[in-house]
């Protein structure tokens, strides 16, 4: 059993090198008849581009993008400059640079990666997947008897911000920022999934389709491993079935097939403020333009937000979105599930928390509050700030270094919710509505509490949670995103989640249950 | 300002000082030689397991101290002058009090054993000895097996340490079953099996003669009483209970039984003197609990009690049901009211078990009232409010049987077996009881 972890650990790292190494590998040679589509598709005018790429790149072969994407930002800096000089604002060229590199790289791949995609994809994702299934599924039989398995946890470097710890950091840190800042190099990565792509939406796979298959595929098989460490727990198994379901079939199907029904591209389960720019002008355009679909996104969009998703949090808390249903939560409690102890539970870290998520939270509607004022009464700027500006910012500072580079970068480092937990404006808007009008809280077990610490251990949005069960107080905090590892881990049968009547959540004690019932009188009803 | 000092930074000692805090503007110190800040005794196993660091065990930032303006003392108290009203310290120095609460707790019992003090003989109860047990055990290359000998809460639990570091384990047990004196038959047989399941060799009904030694004064071996086989080990634990660790106190005024003897009130003979917690001793017990309780939370509402008297409101200690819980291994252990190993002459056991799982109830009822006595569940979380209500009310066994089901507190979607406990209680009794729905109104109802 030992032995098939580690050929499948070989297997996996194998597969891991060929997919870290392939934004440098391959080779690109742009002809004639492709570039002249992308002149069509990007409407490129500039001539002063278009005849530095048919000099300098067309025809000629590049090896590796690190050799094709300076030539192509190059070209269009010296165009954007030259237009910029003579005040061709027509001629000028908005795309940026990595995207342009992205798009010429796509369609000028032509070596072996390119004509041999089915068998990249098994060397990467292929390997990959295999290697850590063997590695995960001898678990059934190495972890013995079902139970709380966290032997060793804060013995093993992976787990314990170890080496291992780090290089994952860096190895994940490094991803997203390619993926959010240098796409270009990612476009190996893309022609891996072509075939898949294809299928779905019957267009080629950019990088967001691979990351898109790449989520569904690491949340499918450490969902697997989620399954094998908590079999004895139902309600951790039908967390993760649920996370699973939505991620799978409303974040990466539908939108793909509703692209090829000619529908805009949309997740039904992704809620603003979360899902920040759903109010921005070009997607309000987008949908008011397709017909009756996008106005049934938009009356939706607007519902779940403002009436379907306070209901839920209302009957279940917000767990049923946090981790039943949501993407960056189900990344969270799969992939991040090994890093939960990782959350920082000091009262300091709550202070920092509640500033920051709930500054998101109002970044996220002063910015939607322009963006909506900007496109009702057609002006670019309010009160003289440029609403692109703020979206920028948003996008930037927000929705890509926050929610991606930190968020999931820094699970080895600071547990698996980070962005869930300091970041998420929805998280935050969840968070009220849980604290102040919902039936759910997590129930402490009279006098039972033995104070060991293994549920704030394990709390990954950095609850202290024992310091209510130790007071024989109910557990009722914003931020809980109900994940139920804390009830799982308790040794003592402290902890459960429940919805019960609003009446006696809250119910602070001095004195435990079990003491002189006249003692507690005496004091508890002070 | 009056001086409270306190000795021993325990759950008891801790509790004591935080209520203190919350009532008055008292000086407060707290005097330690085992660590710099309270951590959660019961919690050490989880350290070694590498489930926690031992900072997680401590269940207040160091801040919380000087906010609360307790002080913390290290410092280890050799004598208490009572005439004087000040305890000396081992390094020579004093400190003066105007109340003394002697909240020292427990040391592993020794009973004697030829080299029980040799190195590498460990209990399981201190800082100390999870650091130790780091060095003698820190895998199974350096600590080929282990010996065990005691059958009880903390042997169960060092047997589950070392387990997770998979070192062979020898588990001496002198009951011819696990705790089966705390435990009615069906329940200890069960957690024998589940021990030998987890590959521990557990040894019912053998006591241990002698621990052998190398010329270096290690431990090599052990040698059983029964039998007078000679068992390799590099590291014995004692577990064999505990006993209060008042050794301090020989040379005071403070009356001592095997503790400190105090009242209901938790107070010594000497005026001004108290002690609470695993250290006390009533002079008689309370009910059918013990004059020495030495449980987790007896020891914190001792503090709570206390501080009430401390000031200014004096008041009785008179805990409440008796409840408790444990694990062992992987099976949960809750138990609400009494169940008496071997059953009162006025006390008729019901026994539930499924048929698979390690999963079972052992409920005690009078034979000729047939009011509800205790519970005892493995595997089945219970509802402490619950329990409690209805052991106050006096609740009949059938109207325990009955509504079971909102006594049930299990994770969301776990299997319910209500009904077919109902179902056997019914053949068993020859009644007729339905289940009753699980009613958030009365679960949450506070009469």
């Amino acid at each position: 059993m030992k032995a098939i972890k580690n050929i499948g650990l070989v297997i996996f790292l194998i597969g891991l090198a060929f997919f870290t190494a392939l934004p440098v590998l391959g080779t690109f040679n742009l002809n004639e008849a492709n570039f002249n589509t992308i002149i069509k598709e990007q409407k490129i005018e500039s001539d002063v581009f278009i005849n530095d790429i048919k000099s300098n790149i067309v025809g000629r072969d590049f090896n590796g993008m690190q050799s094709l994407s300076p030539k192509i930002s190059k070209a269009l800096d010296n165009a954007n400059e030259n237009h910029t000089k003579n005040k061709e604002w027509d001629k000028k060229i908005y795309t940026k640079s990595s995207a342009m590199a992205a798009f010429i790289g796509k369609k000028s791949a032509n070596g072996f990666i390119a004509n041999n995609k089915g068998l990249m994809w098994l060397l990467t994702f292929g390997l990959g997947i295999i290697g850590a299934l063997m590695f995960i599924l001898p678990n059934v039989i190495l972890l013995g008897k079902k139970g709380i398995k966290n032997d060793g946890i804060y013995h093993q470097s992976a787990t314990n911000r170890g080496w291992i710890g780090w290089m994952v950091f860096i190895f994940l840190v490094s991803f997203y920022l390619v993926l959010y800042f240098a796409s270009e190099y990612a476009t190996n990565w893309t022609l891996l999934v072509d075939p898949i792509s294809e299928a779905l939406s019957g267009n080629p796979a950019g990088h967001w389709f691979v990351y898109g298959f790449m989520y569904c595929t690491v949340m499918t098989v450490m969902a697997v491993r989620m399954y094998i460490k908590y079999r004895h727990n139902i309600y951790q198994v039908f967390r993760t079935t649920s996370v699973l379901f939505f991620q799978i079939v409303f974040a990466f199907i539908i939108p793909e097939i509703m692209v090829r029904l000619q529908m805009p591209y949309y997740d039904f389960k992704n809620a603003f403020p979360l899902d920040y720019d759903f109010f921005f002008q070009w997607n309000l355009k987008e949908l008011t333009n397709t017909g009756g679909i996008g106005i049934f996104i938009l009356v939706w969009g607007i519902a779940l937000t403002l009436v379907v998703v306070p209901i839920m949090v209302y009957f279940f808390g917000k767990r049923w979105y946090c981790s039943w249903v949501c993407g960056c939560g189900g990344l969270a409690e799969t992939l991040g599930d090994p890093y939960r102890q990782h959350s920082d539970k000091s009262l300091f870290a709550w202070k920092v928390e509640r500033y920051l998520v709930h500054g998101v939270l109002v970044f996220v509607i002063v910015m939607t509050a322009m963006t909506l004022y900007s496109f009702f009464s057609d002006t670019g700027t309010v009160l003289g700030i440029k609403t692109s500006t703020v979206q920028s910012i948003y996008s930037l500072v927000i929705g890509s270094i926050f929610a991606g580079v930190i968020g999931t970068g820094f699970y080895p480092i600071f547990g698996n919710r980070v962005w869930c937990r300091f970041g998420c404006p929805l998280a935050a808007y969840l968070g009220f509505v849980q604290r102040f009008k919902s039936k759910f809280r997590i129930t402490t077990n009279g006098g039972q509490c033995i104070s060991c610490g293994n549920c704030s251990t394990y709390c990954e949005m950095g609850i202290d949670v024992r310091a209510y069960a130790q007071k024989g107080e109910n557990i009722v905090r914003s931020s809980c995103v109900g994940c139920g590892v804390c009830s799982a881990v308790c040794p003592r049968g402290v902890l459960k989640l429940e919805n019960g009547p609003e009446d006696g959540r809250i119910n602070p004690t001095e004195i435990l249950l079990g003491n002189d019932v006249d003692l507690m009188d005496l004091v508890n009803q002070k | 300002m009056e001086h409270i000092v306190i000795i021993g930074n325990g759950i008891s000692g801790v509790t004591l000082a935080r209520h203190i805090r919350k009532l008055s503007d008292k000086k407060i110190t707290i005097i330690s030689a085992e660590t710099d800040y309270f951590f959660s005794r019961t919690a050490i196993m989880y350290v070694y397991m590498g489930h926690m660091k031992f900072e997680h065990t401590q269940p207040y930032e160091n801040w919380f101290w000087k906010k609360n303006r307790i002080e913390l003392l290290k410092a280890y108290v050799q004598e208490v002058d009572t005439d004087n009203k000040v305890v000396q310290f081992a390094d020579g120095g004093h400190l003066n009090y105007d109340k003394l609460i002697i909240a020292t707790g427990s040391k592993p019992n020794k009973f004697g054993w030829p080299g029980q003090d040799l190195d590498g003989v460990i209990g399981m109860y201190h800082k100390q000895d999870l650091d130790r047990l780091e060095v003698l055990a820190p895998n199974n290359k350096v600590c080929n097996r282990a010996v065990i000998v005691g059958g009880g809460l903390i042997g169960i639990e060092l047997a589950e340490m070392l387990n997770s570091r998979k070192i062979p384990i020898t588990f001496l047990v002198r009951e011819d079953s696990f705790w089966n004196g705390v435990l009615p038959k069906g329940e200890s047989q069960m957690i024998n099996n589940h021990i030998k399941n987890h590959h521990i060799d557990l040894r019912l009904s053998t006591n241990l003669k002698e621990i052998k030694s190398d010329e270096n004064g290690r431990v090599t071996s052990v040698i059983l009483e029964e039998t007078g086989e000679e068992l390799a080990c590099n590291v014995v634990g004692l577990t064999a209970g505990v006993t209060p660790n008042i050794d301090f106190l020989k040379s005071s005024k403070i009356e001592l039984g095997r503790g400190v003897k105090v009242n209901r009130f938790l107070e010594t003979n000497i005026k001004d003197v108290f002690a609470i917690g695993d250290c006390a001793e009533q002079h008689e017990a309370i009910g059918n609990r013990r004059p020495i309780e030495a449980v987790w939370y007896t020891g914190r509402m001792m503090g709570e009690t206390l501080a009430q008297t401390i000031c200014s409101n004096r008041i009785e200690y008179k805990p409440g049901h008796w409840f408790n819980s444990a694990k062992f291994l992987d099976i949960e252990y809750q138990t609400y009211g009494w169940v008496f190993a071997k059953p009162k002459d006025y006390e008729t056991h019901f026994h539930w078990k499924h048929h698979k799982e390690d999963i079972c109830i052992t409920a005690a009822f009078h034979k000729d009232t047939n009011e509800f006595l205790g519970i005892n569940t493995f595997g089945i979380r219970m509802r402490h409010e619950i329990f409690d209500k209805w052991l106050t009310e006096k609740r009949d066994m059938n109207h325990v049987i009955s509504y079971l089901k909102d006594a049930n507190f299990d994770p969301e979607f776990y299997k319910v077996y209500e009904s077919d406990i109902l179902k056997q209680y019914n053949t068993t009794f020859n009644t007729n009881l339905t289940s009753q729905k699980k009613s958030w109104k009365r679960i949450f109802s506070k009469t």
